[in-house]
């Protein structure tokens, strides 16, 4: 879930797109709509995953998301294995093993059987990667035209091992900032698919589960203070939330950052930032100095960590949060929230 | 930082050393969003002042046509076609960002193209592109109003608001006594179409430098260093920085198309108000491709937010912090103005990109 | 409204090209430079080439963006 905004209007009398995006109206949203009838101290914290901490004296992670991704096969993947490896990445973010999903679907009348099997063939291959399972589900049909396609609702469960405690509030000073690999994928990918979209590019979505690369680094060593998928909004929206929640400064570099030539040319047409596009398969780590090497070398041991790399590191504590991103001319500039979804421009 | 940029504000710093205060001014979006993007300010020495201009196409639009063009998007006829940077742009009730979300047929494109095929696949439908921007995109558009006049796609129609950037120039300049304007960066790509001849009247007649300049760190920072050495040197001219792209004669062919298909006349440019021969307006042989006639639109006079200054921070006389509403009632989510709603206004920039102080 | 980007000329075909810009292929028009030809380095802009760019200039100035995107 998304960082609040602290606001108390909520003006807008239809929901727009950007009340989706996961940047300053998706927050008030949360804060004035969802908060204000069924707020409470676990929800309120608005993680990843939620973290019920007195079930008999085990730590139990949950989580749940749901997938409308469109169109709903893109290069790299589709919604299938999407949806799977959301909640894994939402679990392990708190540190969590997963051990079961549960999946909703809502199919509208007329999609394709043979659609239909291809996702869940995808999902399924995700499960078994992973050795989670999917324990309970449900399944709605609605008639042709009231949806599009395909909509997947999964949640997840997953265990906390004893002395496993990886949360925003642990972030120190000093950390360094870990990201396992290069930026901006899936949402270009996915971008690219949609019809009216005329560029050719080689862009596939980073979308993949990585519940063992969490696991490696977490073995590697217990000075893993915090994690965070970066899903929609990109880095930048991420970094901005967990410096907000540990109340640190956060430094990055622009010439550290992995961003493939593709992207980043892609990016220059459409006039998009790439700090602020979704990825699908990264994980952004805040670590003790005293282990970072550790944890890099833990990191790229795994398949979906062989691009780990250093990005940036906390430099103070401060009663605000902020991000302060380096250019790779020297000179610096203060990350600022996504307002809403970016428009290609060409201005 | 890279050794030739060390070494480019090196020889700025020196270049400046005993100038007195110099105030550059920009007038390109995308110059605006470069110099915020890479912190130019940071690195340029107390006495250079950069100055945003008019350069955001978006921002100079007035009211009375974003209320024309939620006009057009409100009949479930009509396709509208836009870049990006408009959808968003307030106008007095609505946006075409809200008016989609109502279940308009608006449609973001990357190019004009885009809805020129769109219209040869839908000859039922009829499809408004909402043209905008300066000599870099009128010749895309006269481009296309040429092949739809010639393949009689006569359900093409362009909502047109484009604008030229020299008679802005000369506007500013003749309004120097408010701003103090030294030089003048111009615009790489509009200049890439026109040529740097339409510019020289700006050493010419008005003796001050001007560099036309490329995108990158590295081409705002050697195109500066240009206009401190013709100051220096007391030699204003119009130089060319961006020589990979820009001639003196400029792309021949494109200010062909312009000249074939556009009539210039006065126009009104938000926040300012009338520039002289400043707007490109169908000729009369393509007037039926002019949404405003063949819809029977109106130009409205439509009075500015109070307390927005977005006509003195166009006009380089404010700058965004100088602004009573600036980062308290007018932030990116909650616009008041123009130059916070469009992604390369000024006031945008400045709170996306100028808060940091070294 | 400048945001443009250099790209190579692959394919002509008619009036419009095929042009690769590290990587990125789009299919754009040539009408304002009927002239180039395959192999030349044009600047683009909303789906057009606005401007046949030198061709030493164009390497420069590509080699220093795909640095930038190292």
């Amino acid at each position: 879930m998304t960082s609040s905004a602290k606001n108390n209007n909520f003006s807008d009398k239809n929901i727009l797109l950007s009340h989706g995006d996961g940047g300053i109206k998706t927050g008030e949203l949360i804060n004035n709509l969802i908060i204000k009838y069924f707020g409470n101290k676990i929800l309120n914290r608005l993680e990843d995953s939620a973290i019920i901490n007195d079930f008999h004296n085990e730590k139990i992670a949950y989580t749940t998301d749901s997938f409308v991704v469109k169109p709903v096969f893109f290069p790299g993947g589709n919604i299938g294995k999407l949806c799977i490896c959301g909640t894994i990445n939402d679990l392990a973010a708190a540190g969590a093993t997963p051990m079961a999903l549960s999946m909703g679907l809502i199919i509208e009348e007329g999609f394709e059987v043979k659609y239909l099997e291809k996702i869940l063939e995808s999902a399924g291959e995700v499960l078994k990667e992973t050795k989670t399972a999917i324990i309970t589900g449900d399944t709605k049909v609605v008639e042709k035209n009231g949806m599009d396609k395909i909509f997947i609702n999964t949640s997840g469960i997953g265990y906390i091992r004893r002395n496993t405690d990886i949360t925003p509030l642990n972030i120190k000073p000093g950390d360094k900032i870990i990201i396992n690999g290069s930026i901006a994928e899936h949402g270009l990918a996915v971008l690219s698919s949609r019809p009216e979209f005329n560029f050719k590019t080689n862009i596939i979505s980073d979308c993949a589960p990585l519940s063992s690369l969490v696991n490696e680094m977490i073995g590697s060593s217990d000075k893993v203070h915090a994690l965070r998928d970066a899903t929609r909004g990109g880095i930048a929206t991420i970094l901005i939330e967990m410096s907000e929640k540990s109340k640190t400064r956060i430094a990055i570099y622009e010439d550290r950052i992995p961003v493939k030539k593709e992207v980043r040319t892609l990016c220059e047409f459409l006039g998009l930032d790439p700090l602020y596009i979704a990825n699908e398969g990264k994980m952004v780590a805040f670590v003790d100095p005293a282990d970072t090497n550790k944890v890099l070398d833990a990191m790229k041991k795994n398949k979906y960590g062989k691009d780990s790399c250093i990005i940036g590191e906390v430099t103070e504590n401060s009663t605000e949060g902020a991000v302060f991103y380096n250019t790779k001319i020297g000179t610096k500039r203060i990350l600022d929230k996504l307002y809403s979804e970016q428009l290609p421009r060409i201005c | 930082m890279q050794n030739n940029i060390i070494a480019l504000i090196e020889e700025i710093k020196r270049t400046a050393n005993g100038l007195s205060q110099i105030n550059i001014m920009e007038v390109c979006g995308t110059h605006t969003m470069a110099i915020g993007k890479n912190g130019l300010r940071q690195v340029l020495p107390q006495n250079i002042n950069l100055i945003s201009g008019p350069g955001c196409p978006v921002c100079v639009t007035s009211i009375s046509d974003i209320d024309n063009i939620i006009e057009l998007a409100e009949n479930p006829c009509n396709y509208i076609f836009s870049f990006g940077d408009m959808l968003k742009i307030p106008g007095s009730k609505s946006s075409l960002y809200k008016k989609r979300s109502e279940g308009a047929n608006i449609k973001v494109c990357y190019s004009p193209a885009d809805a020129f095929d769109f219209a040869v696949k839908n000859p039922q439908k009829k499809i408004i592109f909402i043209a905008i921007g300066f000599e870099t995109t009128a010749p895309l558009t006269a481009a296309l109003i040429e092949k739809a006049y010639e393949t009689k796609t006569n359900n093409f129609f362009i909502y047109n608001t484009h604008k030229i950037v020299p008679p802005a120039i000369e506007f500013l300049l003749n309004s120097s006594n408010k701003n103090n304007i030294s030089a003048f960066l111009c615009p790489g790509h509009v200049c890439a179409v026109t040529g740097s001849r339409p510019f020289d009247f700006i050493s010419k007649i008005y003796g001050k430098p001007a560099v036309i300049s490329g995108f990158s760190a590295e081409d705002i920072l050697k195109s500066i260093l240009m206009i401190l050495k013709q100051i220096k040197n007391n030699k204003p001219e119009v130089e060319i920085q961006y020589d990979w792209v820009v001639k003196e004669n400029g792309n021949p062919i494109a200010i062909q198309y312009m000249d074939n298909i556009f009539d210039i006349n006065d126009a009104i440019w938000r926040g300012i108000g009338n520039i002289k021969k400043s707007g490109l307006v169908l000729k009369n042989k393509f007037r039926n491709f002019d949404a405003k006639v063949s819809f029977a639109l109106k130009d409205v006079l439509v009075p500015e937010p109070r307390l927005c200054s977005c006509g003195e921070i166009l006009l380089g006389v404010k700058k965004p912090f100088e602004c009573r509403l600036f980062g308290k009632s007018c932030k990116p989510d909650n616009p008041v103005g123009p130059c916070m709603v469009s992604s390369e206004g000024t006031c945008s920039a400045y709170f996306k990109y100028e808060k940091y102080k070294t | 409204m400048c945001v443009a980007v250099p790209a190579k000329v692959i394919k002509i075909n008619g009036n419009n090209a095929e042009i690769n810009s590290m990587g990125v292929i789009i299919n754009i028009d040539i009408s304002l430079v009927p002239d180039v030809a395959p192999g030349d380095f044009v600047i683009v802009h909303a789906g057009f080439a606005i401007q046949i760019i030198d061709n030493e200039e164009a390497q420069k100035t590509l080699e220093m963006f795909k640095n930038y995107a190292e």
